[in-house]
């Protein structure tokens, strides 16, 4: 373990995305997330890269729609209030077939709301955001590794799918410092015959645009889109078990929810209770086929989130209603302690008996 | 094993980089360690705390409710989170700056004057290290040096030495 060093996660977010060769960063102040941008503002200039300190929010994302067209790796950061302004910019990219990172940092809302960790965005990061037909590849990391490596990661999904990716996290995890590796497996390089590098009189001018007026030829892009959904659907779900084996009972959690939960998991078990953990750690696409496989053996879920409750929608949808699905959940910046998971869990115990 | 810290005391009191130097020290002995610090408009001249986890298992949740070890360098940090210590704990207390004793039974008081120490071998700004020093008087010299020396960052490596002796002050409490 001596190769590891104590990082934040906001730094190892921050350093991974160097690794992943973006060179370019947007982004405006806002607390729980700003040592990313203090991170890349002292290691851009080293490497050669941009950071920029936008005048907005709304400034920072089309400058990612920029760069992003112009075929380079691009990332912009922010906390939940400043998420809701790059919408609009977000929806641009997604109707342009742009690969960017945009990580969120969730505090509480709505509105201002507070500053402490919240995983109220949820639906907006996995069923929305912005308006029209598209979806974000969603990455939600549980460890300051995963901020890292699943930044990384984040980077090569963009460029695979073409579409925006969101790391969705949360103040805890930005904050705590965690040990970190940051040996990255080697970069795969995508090829961007799309992208605006200038035609120099060798080619056709390349256009990067969200505007088609023709009702077919803007749902023949939604549809091409749609299947490069389904490759991702097919191919990039990712999820945790921990002790689902003999689980009677299936506490599901992402994020810092899942360490809450992992936590709980392995008080019960040492009380003799048989529950386990699924944690996604995609959001979108998400684990349907491992929740609909617990479905079969388990007798209850119990869903753990730091809002009130949005996650849990598509568990019920993942397992189609056919078991009982509970929630422990706190809002406003406060994280259910693992003390309230395992009530739930005896309390479900209770009841079976 | 898992031992779950809770650092509290006043902004500038080097709380967090305390909390920092015993994650490393827990990294150096191969532990998994978390260090997850309190953020928000309390930090600004208030009181400052940080959760440090180290334990042979996977961290599950980085947030301390109920300590296995509360220092606590600043009354209001007492106050706060002596209710909060586990029945068995120990509760470090800086007696320079808290005028009194632990009220629960069950836990295990332990008092250093470690504002006045530090004062008194002019190194005011150190008083954190030697309550760690107190708190760590079992761990070797040397997996204390290699976790200094990680904590500290390389342009103050003149200061290794000095939080060395500020240790063995703690430690010789």
């Amino acid at each position: 373990m001596s190769d590891k060093v104590l990082m934040k996660g906001n730094e190892a977010i921050a350093e991974a995305a160097i690794a992943a060769g973006c060179r370019h960063y947007f982004g405006y102040p806002i607390t729980p997330q700003n040592e990313i941008g203090a991170y890349m503002s002292k290691r851009m200039p080293k490497v050669g890269g941009v950071f920029l300190q936008a005048e907005s929010e709304v400034a920072a994302i089309n400058m990612v729609y920029g760069v992003a067209g112009a075929g380079k790796r691009v990332m912009t950061s922010s906390s939940s209030p400043g998420i809701s302004l790059k919408a609009e910019g977000i929806s641009y990219a997604a109707g342009a077939d742009l690969p960017a990172v945009i990580v969120n940092i969730q505090r509480g809302g709505p509105g201002l709301g507070g500053i402490q960790p919240s995983q109220a965005d949820y639906f907006q990061a996995v069923k929305g955001g912005g308006h029209g037909d598209y979806k974000l590849i969603v990455l939600a990391p549980a460890s300051v590794q995963e901020m890292a490596s699943l930044t990384v990661k984040a980077f090569e999904l963009a460029d695979r799918y073409l579409t925006p990716v969101m790391i969705l996290s949360d103040g805890t995890l930005g904050q705590m410092m965690e040990p970190v590796s940051l040996d990255f497996p080697q970069q795969q390089v995508f090829e961007k015959p799309w992208a605006l590098t200038g035609t120099k009189c060798a080619r056709p001018k390349n256009v990067v645009n969200s505007l088609h007026l023709v009702a077919e030829k803007l749902e023949q892009k939604i549809l091409a889109r749609y299947e490069r959904y389904k490759a991702a659907e097919q191919n990039e779900v990712m999820c945790e078990e921990y002790l689902m084996d003999d689980a009677e009972i299936c506490v599901v959690g992402f994020g810092i929810s899942s360490r809450v939960a992992r936590s709980a998991v392995n008080a019960a078990r040492a009380k003799g209770i048989k529950v386990g953990l699924i944690r996604p750690v995609t959001l979108w696409p998400f684990p349907d086929a491992a929740l609909k496989a617990a479905a079969k053996k388990v007798k209850a879920f119990i869903c753990v989130e730091c809002s009130m409750g949005q996650m849990i929608e598509d568990v019920k949808l993942a397992t189609e209603f056919s078991k009982p699905i509970h929630l422990v959940c706190r809002s406003g910046g406060v994280i259910p302690s693992p003390e309230e998971v395992v009530g739930k869990i005896e309390e479900l115990m209770i009841n079976d008996k | 094993m898992t031992t779950q810290y809770l650092l509290a005391g006043f902004g500038g009191q080097g709380v967090l980089f305390a909390g920092k130097f015993l994650a490393y020290l827990g990294l150096t002995k191969g532990k998994q360690v978390s260090w997850l610090p309190s953020y928000g408009p309390e930090m600004r001249g208030g009181t400052a705390n940080c959760s440090v986890i180290i334990s042979d298992d996977p961290v599950g949740s980085p947030i301390v409710n109920a300590s296995d070890v509360l220092v606590a360098l600043n009354l209001p940090s007492l106050d706060k989170f002596e209710s909060a210590a586990k029945p068995g704990s120990t509760i470090f207390v800086d007696s320079t700056l808290i005028g009194r004793k632990v009220n629960r039974a069950d836990v295990c008081a332990v008092y250093v004057p470690a504002t006045q120490l530090a004062s008194d071998n002019g190194m005011a700004s150190l008083a954190n290290i030697i309550m760690m020093g107190k708190v760590l008087a079992a761990e070797d010299e040397e997996t204390v040096k290699a976790a200094l020396v990680k904590a500290i960052s390389a342009k103050r490596a003149d200061m290794i030495e000095l939080n060395m002796k500020a240790f063995r002050i703690g430690k010789s409490q």
